[in-house]
């Protein structure tokens, strides 16, 4: 926004002779909006918050042994003694029950949240060039693919909670007895697929990274609104969207780690 | 100095400023989104919080100094936590010392310090006319209110505040039943913590944008006043460091309330297995102390920058080593980030990582003796006038030689083994974080406060007041050394149980405590002090210190928007203070090279031709830009 005014207000030739002194001060020396600049900075925390619990992810994972069929068996089954191999866990497709597809889901729950980025880029291009109803139309699809990736991932947890048919049995020790016992699904205290620190954390950090996609999606609604009514055309340019596509960028990348941590290694 | 004339000139039109359409009574006090308002908004929160938290610390004094005596007569204030033979209740003594930390560390030296003073003089410092999101520091403010009205409400609970410590670690502070403070307390605790977090998120990146982008035409960052810098890299290391807290804070609520397992593993409670595996208390502390680390220099960091600037004006002398300055803040900020674990030597940590963590923690010494120097050289042959701003700045001096110094023995993890814990450690980090940051705000308050409401404060009383408070402080904290290193433990509720501490020190423990009420009564004049001279005390002219920065040159109760008229341009660095062949012994930042021909240096005579080009150059008045 102002980095446009700068470029106004300064005669040209002068403006050429400070290319040099940018920091000299009278002038936004990134060429950002303080707008633009506070969402920087807020990313560079939020990194902080998403980081702080992909450490704690990485900790109590290593803390427990991975699955070894020298030690626990050729066939793997879900037992809370080893961290579980995420291919057995989330290989579920809605209305193909049975059938053993190993992260497909997962794997187009992200590529819709990746495309989403892809027309968010192309409703901020649309911004710059003032087109509005390209705007709408780009704002529309990124929101869609927002809500499509909220509404997969409920059914991600859904299923994840529900269990599959034949659950696991475990044995624990109550008051001094070993007791036998069959558990379907995970929840915050169990779980059937592995140690419920495995549950614990899946709930938790996807939850987190949910959380703020379904901020990102009302921002985008938000922005969405105010193109529509023509509040950017009043006010002469598009920022908005730019800096809401910052955040939305963000919880995708962010979504790229919590992927990988989950679901590939 | 016609530049500053014409400010001066334009002063009597300060009411008709384009942008002062009248606010309402609510909005120009109460939900305000002006700069100046929120500091004191701030400020007086900030002093409102040190009277609770340096009583809560008076109050288990009196049970440390004076185990045997009858505290009957704090029942109108503490109710049932004194019992009916007049005893202390041992629970309530640990969350006395938990809310003595927590509101001391966070809601007087974090929230009250730089939330005051980066508020008040980002933006009167690198000319901007407020700071860049009005509306985004009104919430910070308004989040700081509700974090402080829930730690406030807490205190009243029936089972007490929060009891762990102020670092609440696990498994203490995630089961409830563990104890009483793990109760509501704890709850109201995080809760409070996670409304602090964000409000500092909220002012944070308003501070880092403002001195980025809002700097007035030739501000660069080499003439930026070094308050500017340390509130800056304050800043930076808030917007690093608390988003881990707040993460550390929402995983500790999950394990007490959702009976995740994330802190905790195989723990036995009153007999009773709990089902939780698999999680790890120490993952906690790392969490923990990568925010706690960084937060003492968040505390101390604007205490430094405002001395700097203080003790530079009042020696009339430029500060020693500016550069040097701004690069040993920079290595604080960095260093900060990589020693938190030097609080976990007695984890069970592996000793080579520990001797790793102690390395880096000893490189701190480096920067912070040469900011120490730098101190003692601008003193050196200055022109020193005692203003009470400029003692407390010297006593912040001293306080963090004399505290550091303990800080170099702290950080050897084969010495910490010994010491962790005690009360060393309590008085190494009360002189070199505690009283070196309060000493800092009461020099910002001595030394801003005609700025901040047009009067000027008492001297008389500020010297009393420095002088009791200086000698109180020594004589609490310094005696504390030798009682650590007898190996008394700090958190204790008494000392008069155990074979090895019976018979020993209780003289010296009374001592501190008689000190310690002496210099909490001193704290009286100050608040008085305060309190008077807003409303009583004598007016203030527009630039009392005599001093360079771009703030003295702002009406002497700038309205909303700082100058009335342009914003001034800046030419110089902030410190030419008795420049050789300058008339006056201050030259304002404000003033060309172009008018002091018979002070400028031959570098600074070719700077001249570079002032057209400042003054062409955009003015960055908010006021000015499209919404």
């Amino acid at each position: 926004m102002a980095a446009t005014v700068t470029t106004e207000t300064v005669p040209s030739d002068s403006a050429q002779a400070f290319d040099k002194k940018t920091w000299m001060g009278g002038v936004e020396p990134m060429n950002a909006s303080y707008g633009k600049l506070m969402m920087w900075f807020f990313l560079i925390s939020d990194t902080f918050t998403f980081s702080a619990l992909l450490v704690t992810y990485g900790l109590i994972r290593f803390s427990y042994p991975a699955w070894d069929p020298a030690i626990y068996g050729e066939v793997f089954k879900f037992s809370n003694i080893y961290w579980p191999v995420p291919e057995k866990v989330y290989n579920a497709v809605p209305f193909l029950h049975g059938v053993d597809a190993p992260l497909v889901f997962v794997g187009i729950m992200t590529f819709i949240l990746i495309f989403s980025s892809v027309t968010m880029v192309l409703a901020v291009e649309a911004g710059h060039r003032m087109d509005r109803a390209d705007v709408e139309k780009y704002m529309l699809w990124t929101i869609l693919g927002g809500l499509t990736f909220l509404g997969s991932q409920a059914w991600e947890w859904s299923h994840f909670i529900h269990g599959t048919e034949q659950g696991t049995v475990i044995r624990e020790l109550v008051a001094g007895q070993w007791v036998e016992r069959t558990i379907f699904g995970a929840n915050l205290v169990e779980n059937q697929y592995g140690p419920p620190a495995f549950a614990d954390l899946f709930f938790f950090i996807t939850g987190f990274h949910g959380t703020h996609v379904f901020s990102g999606v009302v921002l985008n609604i938000l922005i969405f609104y105010r193109a529509a009514t023509g509040l950017y055309d009043r006010r002469g340019h598009y920022e908005m969207v730019e800096k809401v596509g910052l955040y939305w960028h963000f919880v995708d990348l962010v979504w790229v780690f919590v992927f990988t941590f989950f679901y590939l290694v | 100095m016609a530049t500053v004339a014409q400010n001066t000139a334009t002063l009597a039109h300060v009411e008709e400023h384009e942008h002062h359409e009248p606010h309402s009574f609510w909005r120009k006090y109460i939900f305000s989104e002006d700069h100046k308002t929120i500091a004191k908004q701030y400020l007086i929160s900030g002093i409102f919080w040190s009277v609770v938290g340096i009583s809560l610390s008076v109050m288990f004094r009196l049970q440390l100094g004076f185990p045997d005596m009858k505290l009957s007569f704090l029942r109108p204030i503490l109710g049932s936590w004194i019992d009916e033979t007049g005893k202390l209740d041992p629970d309530f003594y640990l969350a006395l010392v938990t809310m003595h930390g927590t509101i001391m560390v966070f809601f007087v030296l974090t929230a009250g310090l730089s939330g005051t003073f980066s508020n008040f003089l980002i933006p009167l410092q690198v000319g901007a006319r407020d700071m860049a999101s009005g509306f985004l520091n009104m919430l910070s403010y308004w989040f700081f209110f509700l974090a402080s009205v829930v730690m406030f409400v807490s205190l009243f609970f029936e089972t007490g505040p929060a009891a762990g410590g102020w670092v609440v670690y696990p498994p203490l502070s995630a089961l409830p039943q563990a104890h009483k403070g793990s109760e509501a307390g704890m709850t109201y605790w995080l809760v409070s913590m996670a409304l602090f977090i964000v409000s500092q998120l909220l002012g944070g990146i308003n501070y880092i944008t403002t001195v980025i982008n809002l700097r007035t035409r030739g501000m660069s960052f080499s003439k930026l006043p070094l308050t500017v810098w340390a509130f800056f890299l304050t800043a930076v290391l808030g917007l690093i460091s608390f988003p881990v807290l707040l993460s550390a804070a929402l995983l500790l609520i999950f394990d007490r309330s959702f009976g995740t397992s994330f802190y905790l593993s195989e723990i036995f409670i009153g007999g009773e297995a709990l089902p939780n595996v698999g999680g790890s208390p120490i993952l906690f502390q790392h969490l923990f102390w990568f925010l706690g680390h960084p937060e003492v220099y968040i505390v101390l960091l604007p205490a430094l920058g405002m001395t700097s600037e203080i003790i530079a004006t009042n020696a009339r002398k430029p500060i020693f080593g500016y550069r040097a300055m701004i690069a040993s803040m920079m290595g604080i900020a960095f260093l900060a980030f990589i020693v938190w674990a030097h609080h976990m030597f007695v984890t069970g940590m592996n000793p080579f990582l520990g001797s790793i963590f102690m390395f880096l923690t000893l490189i701190i010494a480096v920067p912070s003796a040469v900011k120490a120097f730098n101190y003692i050289t601008t003193l050196w042959r200055g022109n020193i006038r005692f203003t009470p701003a400029m003692l407390f700045s010297i006593g912040l001096v001293s306080f963090f030689i004399s505290g550091g110094l303990t800080g170099l023995i702290l950080g050897n993890s084969a010495l910490d083994i010994q010491l962790h814990d005690t009360y060393f450690v309590v008085a190494h980090f009360h002189l070199v974080m505690g009283a070196a940051s309060a000493f800092g705000l009461l020099a910002g308050v001595y030394h801003w406060f005609p700025k901040m409401f047009g009067r000027m404060m008492n001297d008389k009383l500020g010297y009393i007041h420095f002088w009791l408070t200086f000698i109180g402080i020594y004589l609490v904290f310094f005696p504390m050394h030798y009682i650590g290193i007898a190996g008394f433990p700090r958190r204790y509720y008494a000392f008069t149980s155990y074979d090895f501490t019976k018979h020993i020190f209780s003289d010296m423990n009374s001592f501190i405590s008689v000190a310690a009420i002496f210099t909490f009564a001193a704290q009286w004049i100050f608040v008085w002090n305060f309190v008077y001279s807003i409303f009583k005390g004598r007016k203030a002219p527009q630039n009392p210190w005599k001093s360079n920065t771009l703030e003295w040159t702002a009406p002497i109760n700038p309205g909303h928007g700082n100058w009335p008229g342009e914003i001034p341009a800046v030419y110089r660095w902030p410190y030419d203070y008795s420049k050789p062949g300058a008339k006056d012994d201050f030259i304002p930042q404000n003033v060309p090279y172009s008018q002091t021909p018979e002070s400028n240096l031959p570098h600074e005579n070719e700077l001249i031709p570079l002032e057209k080009e400042i003054e062409a150059q955009n003015l960055n008045d908010q006021f000015k830009q499209p919404h």
